[in-house]
């Protein structure tokens, strides 16, 4: 078999690859279903009911989908440019810690800007610490994958360190947390009794935003073409460094808006369990999306969905809830695959 | 407690050596790899399967030593998947490795919590004895620190030199070189390139799995999720300090290994004045650093992340 | 002799050593190789002689086992060779120096001599064996080299010598050599084609793949000739000329745009004194002094490696010089960036389509704006005005016959010859004054080439001064008005096309001759 390019990429072919590949991780997980000494169908069904089956299903799902469209954008956005940023978890917990610091008596504005700030603060607490990586490898070219990963460790040590040192809130009865965030910058509820709450539409404002912004303007352009081929965008005259930089910022910055998405519109309050590997499962929603701002939304649902439907799959019929993120691995190998037949043409001969 | 005292306890020299040895095996194992051509994001992944699976083995009823080779088939399994994907498909090796690290991760857990479901603390299992080599360990001083470690350790320490040879003193080593510089010249001498990365990367990848299997069958005797704890990671880094050489990276992964037991000690006596949160940072810091000092130096394989399709040229 | 092992036999009339059998390849729609059946003598050297394209590489990967046929069959001293297997080749005797060396860089020469000649599971590497068995060939073959060096501290030349060395470790009865002279000094050329004749003195038998006649005439014994994947000739040297082999090559004469003499405009590049240096001190460009007028296209020709390289980064705005001073339309160039070239109306047509000419992933369009992206034509206020840059691909499509493509269309799909069409229209319409034209037409077949040359030409009437760096003598010699050479980083005097030869360029690329030294020889005649 041969693998020719293709000229054209048909529509339907990045629509049906992805779910393809859905498909397949779906039926793998089966398997362990099967091992697991449950029935194959009532799980699943469960799945389902669990993730949209109720306005309170449904909600939690889209609620969970905020910080991984944020996420799922970061990684999108960097990967495009061949930026590995592996550190979205580490630049979620940066945008949260700024977002405290602001957020917890040090200015008081009213919401239309107090809002605005925190999510400003945050992208940039983000940006600021994908920078240093970043900063590294174009100056003495060390590799960004090690560096980003390393540095989630560093911040969530960093955090676990204020939360139990200074940040401590001493009305929180020992456990490790910070005060909350000042009523002005809560993001209120979207449907009454709910969880969601605005800070979904935030997220889906940012994708369009993302998406046009890659689609449309100059920056967007140099941005994809130094991923594909940054020799040629240098010979061509783009600025590589600066487009590079330009990259990390907007994607540090839009992992560091799902902190403070979490933070501000559904704790309350910081705590080092605000991400559970949001920044690690945003690489899964980019690559389910084929790195496409507008699909994110989707596979960001999706996967939210997943994670959602599999806790309540756990608790029906005692299966770990750990399929959810053996579901998201698989579906990203799975995925990884199918893209090399939408961008070339399978040839027997 | 002065500084100098903690270099003179034993405790230090035998921490530092039990220690180092996780990092041995992971080191070695991402450095066959990437002489290969592939980087292997996936040892994260595979060594948390590799402690899973080996204190699995040995909950179950197993033996030690089988359970190092099952976890050791595990790893090798994982890295057969990794090379299906970067070497056979030839895709993006960064998102395959992260991909393989998620799934080898969440697999050992879900595992780990269908075969336990009720435990709230992990049962513990019997791990390895430490072993007295005798004669050498009566050796007054540094016989009790060197020669009376867990047999695993003795494993990684005499891997090192065995790596060593296999690379540069055999025909298949080179041809492992070979392959991580210009595949093309490996083809063009009817080897197979896809079949010997993938052994690479399979071999590799069982170093790493016995690595996470030392961890939970030798230096503890449980497993906890996210025990691994970034090793991996830093595994990766120490195969840049060592500049892809087996006995640089033993030196690497022992010098890791004096920071992380003098951190330790250090801790214990100045917790009032330095938060501890800094001194567990200090090994994802050093690993930073240990890579911007040695980045001008680094003499990448020509061909890692280059993936090689037949007939393209 | 060392210990090759002789068991072909010998004397004319016997058994071709290698046969093949209506060898037929086909890629996709393109046939290219179409039933072709040649032998191969024992003790002559076998030319194969045949254009870019003419199919003459797939044919020998197919012999090596690097492709399989899509029918025929070969076979190697009587026996039938096994399909798609490098190593049934080699075991059979058939060693391949490759055109583009298969080498480790950062491995040793002995190393790569020996690499898949012990079996692969064996405990221990046999080293002190090897070496004494290298020494000996090298020796007996003339090919000294060091096998403790490692092979990227060595010269192009010393490369392929170890490449030959590694054929003849192997015990190699029959040498493919791929375009063996394409990298070489003439000097390097003429050692070359003496162990040649040596190794066919000694019973081996030899392909020389070429596209350059005079080669073929000086060493081969026999040529065939290749043309659209078929097999045109097959003729004795000696029963042949030049003028029957070009005719054969090329067919159907393709008529090539023609040369027609235009005053000359005003001054548009000069260098005085340019001095470049490596990162180790190394000076790629010494003391270079050089004049491009409007209206002329200048050809540098020489040796790959004599500073085209950094003559070429110089004017792509990818380096300034150390020393001496860089002046384009009058104004001293002070930026190493290639948007102030752009800004100081140079267009740049670099070597390597694929890795800097296009970028394969995005549209005809979106390449199409590669360098302009950011001009008020395409750009408003940082976005992107998509209907103009649709507009603009539809015109330049259609105006510089882009074939195969839409706007929207991968770039990675199109041919050769069309992406480097996209390359020109992005360049040439942006009114260049000064063209850097890098080896425009490497890799091209001869429609293609031409057309590529019937719009440098087009260029050059509208008043631009073209910088053509190529590797090609004949091409040269057709398309410039004037030519110097380019050795060790200093350019001979240019002169006047017509009053060129072969025999004194041939000279000046190994080094024998006049080259500039002192300031003001700037060679020209006004």
């Amino acid at each position: 078999m041969r693998l020719e390019p293709r000229a054209h990429v048909p529509f339907w072919l990045n629509i049906t690859a992805p779910l393809g590949a859905v498909v397949l991780a779906f039926a793998f997980c089966a398997l362990l279903i099967l091992w697991a000494g449950a029935p194959i169908i009532p799980a699943y069904t469960a799945l389902v009911k669990g993730a949209f089956g109720s306005t309170f299903a449904l909600t939690e799902t889209l609620t969970r989908a905020a910080p991984l469209i944020f996420t799922g954008l970061a990684a999108a956005v960097a990967f495009r440019a061949k930026l590995w940023n592996i550190g979205g978890e580490g630049q979620l917990y940066a945008g949260a810690l700024a977002a405290t610091y602001f957020g917890t008596g040090l200015v008081t504005l009213p919401p239309y800007l107090m809002i605005p700030l925190l999510f400003l603060v945050g992208a940039v607490a983000g940006g600021l610490l994908l920078l240093v990586p970043v900063i590294l490898k174009l100056k003495l070219r060390v590799d960004e994958v090690v560096t980003t990963l390393l540095l989630n460790f560093v911040v969530l040590l960093f955090a676990n360190y204020l939360l139990f040192g200074p940040w401590k809130d001493p009305l929180a009865m020992g456990w490790p947390q910070a005060a909350p965030i000042i009523d002005e910058g809560v993001l209120s509820p979207l449907v009454p009794r709910m969880r969601l709450h605005q800070g979904f539409i935030w997220a889906i404002a940012f994708a369009v935003f993302a998406w046009a912004f890659i689609r449309f303007t100059k920056w967007g352009f140099q941005i994809r073409a130094v991923g594909y081929n940054p020799e040629a965008a240098a010979f061509a005259g783009m600025p590589i460094g600066a487009t590079v930089l330009r990259t990390a910022l907007l994607s540090g910055g839009l992992a560091g808006m799902a902190g403070v998405c979490e933070l501000a519109g559904l704790k309350g309050y910081l705590t080092l369990d605000i991400s559970p590997g949001f920044g690690y499962t945003g690489i899964a929603v980019a690559m389910l999306a084929g790195l496409h701002p507008l699909g994110v939304i989707a596979s960001a649902i999706f996967i939210a969905a997943i994670y959602n439907g599999a806790d309540a799959m756990s608790r029906a019929m005692s299966i770990s809830n750990y399929l959810a993120d053996v579901l998201t691995a698989t579906a990203l190998l799975l995925v990884l695959a199918s893209v090399l037949f939408v961008r070339f043409r399978p040839r027997l001969r | 407690m002065e500084l100098l005292d903690i270099f003179i306890t034993l405790g230090f020299w035998g921490a530092l050596v039990r220690m180092a040895t996780p990092l041995i095996f992971g080191t070695l194992g991402e450095l066959i790899c990437e002489r290969a051509g592939v980087l292997n994001l996936g040892i994260e992944g595979i060594m948390t399967m590799g402690a899973m699976v080996a204190w699995m083995w040995v909950y179950q009823g197993g033996d030690l030593w089988t359970a190092v080779l099952v976890a050791a088939a595990c790893g090798a399994l994982f890295g057969l998947l990794h090379a299906v994907f970067s070497v056979y498909l030839g895709l993006s090796q960064h998102v395959t490795g992260i991909g393989i690290t998620l799934l080898a991760a969440s697999l050992s857990y879900f595992v780990f919590r269908m075969l336990l479901p009720d435990v709230t603390t992990p049962p513990k299992i019997e791990p390895f004895k430490p072993f007295a080599i005798p004669g050498l360990s009566e050796i007054p001083y540094i016989g009790e620190v060197l020669f009376t470690q867990s047999p695993l350790t003795y494993l990684a320490f005499i891997l090192v030199p065995i790596v060593g040879y296999g690379l540069y003193r055999t025909p298949l080593g080179l041809a492992v070189r070979m392959v991580g510089e210009n595949p093309m010249a490996v083809e063009a001498q009817g080897i197979d390139v896809h079949r010997l990365r993938t052994c690479a990367v399979m071999l590799g990848s069982a170093f790493m799995a016995v690595g996470g299997a030392f961890l939970t069958i030798s230096v503890f005797d449980a497993f906890y999720i996210g025990m691994i704890n970034g090793r991996g990671w830093i595994c990766i880094a120490l195969v840049i300090f060592a500049s892809w050489r087996p006995g640089k990276a033993l030196a690497g992964a022992l010098l890791f290994a004096a920071f992380e037991a003098l951190q330790i000690r250090v801790q214990q006596a100045s917790s009032a004045v330095i938060p501890y949160q800094f001194f567990l940072m200090m090994p994802y810091i050093l690993s930073i650093l240990a890579m911007i000092v040695m980045s001008r130096r680094a003499a990448y394989p020509k061909a890692l992340l280059v993936p090689f399709r037949k007939g393209e040229r | 002799m060392p210990e090759v092992k002789d068991t072909a036999p010998q004397g004319a009339g016997a058994q071709p050593v290698l046969r093949l059998s209506g060898i037929t390849k086909r890629f996709g729609g393109l046939t290219a190789n179409d039933a072709i059946s040649l032998d191969l003598k024992s003790g002559e050297i076998l030319a194969l002689l045949g254009e870019n394209g003419a199919g003459k590489t797939t044919l020998m990967s197919i012999l090596f086992g690097h492709y399989v046929a899509d029918e025929g069959h070969i076979e190697a001293f009587g026996k039938r060779l096994s399909a798609g297997s490098p190593k049934a080749a080699i075991a059979a005797g058939i060693g391949m120096v490759h055109q583009h060396f298969t080498l480790g860089e950062n491995l040793t020469v002995l190393d790569n001599i020996v690499l898949g000649t012990e079996p692969l599971l064996a405990p221990r590497r046999n080293t002190a064996k090897a070496r004494r068995r290298i020494a000996e060939l090298a020796e007996h073959f003339g090919l000294s080299v060091d096998p403790k060096r490692l092979v990227r501290d060595l010269s192009v030349g010393e490369r392929q010598r170890v490449e030959i060395l590694k054929a003849l470790y192997r015990g190699a009865r029959v040498l493919i050599l791929d375009e063996p002279t394409a990298v070489l000094a003439p000097q390097e050329v003429e050692t070359l084609f003496t162990t040649l004749k040596t190794m066919v003195a000694e019973g081996l038998s030899i392909i020389f793949i070429s596209h350059k006649l005079n080669e073929v005439m000086a060493v081969a014994d026999r040529v065939a000739v290749l043309r659209l994947g078929k097999l045109v000739g097959d003729f004795p040297i000696a029963e042949t000329s030049k003028e029957a082999l070009a005719e054969a090559m090329v067919g159907h004469a393709i008529e090539m745009p023609e040369r027609k003499p235009q005053p000359l405009g005003p001054v548009v590049l000069q260098l005085a004194g340019v001095t470049l240096r490596n990162e180790q001190g190394k000076a790629l460009l010494d003391e270079l002094h050089l004049l491009l007028c409007g209206r002329e296209i200048l050809g540098i020709a020489g040796v790959s490696g004599n500073g085209q390289g950094a003559l070429a980064a110089l004017i792509s705005g990818l380096a300034l010089p150390d020393e001496g001073a860089f002046e384009i339309l009058g104004q001293p160039v002070k930026e190493t960036s290639p948007l102030a070239m752009q800004e100081h109306g140079v267009g740049r047509i670099p070597e390597d389509r694929h890795a800097t000419g296009v970028i394969g992933d995005l549209s005809v369009e979106e390449n199409l704006i590669l360098e302009a992206a950011g001009s008020p034509r395409f750009c408003n206020l940082g976005f992107l005005k998509g209907g103009v840059i649709r507009r603009n691909a539809r015109e330049k499509i259609e105006r510089f016959d882009i074939r195969g493509a839409d706007p929207t269309t991968t770039t990675r799909a199109l041919s050769g010859g069309n992406m480097q069409k996209v390359i020109l229209a992005r360049v040439l319409s942006e009114q260049p004054k000064v063209i850097l034209a890098n080896q425009p037409t490497r890799g091209l077949d001869v429609g293609a080439a031409a057309k590529v040359q019937e719009l440098l030409f087009e260029a050059r009437a509208e008043g631009a001064g073209i910088l053509l760096i190529s590797e090609d003598l004949e091409e040269l010699l057709q398309v410039s008005d004037r030519i110097a050479v380019l050795y060790q980083g200093r350019l001979s005097t240019p002169v006047a096309v017509e009053e060129a030869d072969l025999k004194t360029l041939g000279l000046l690329m190994s080094g024998h001759g006049e080259f500039q030294r002192q300031k003001g020889a700037h060679g020209h005649a006004a």
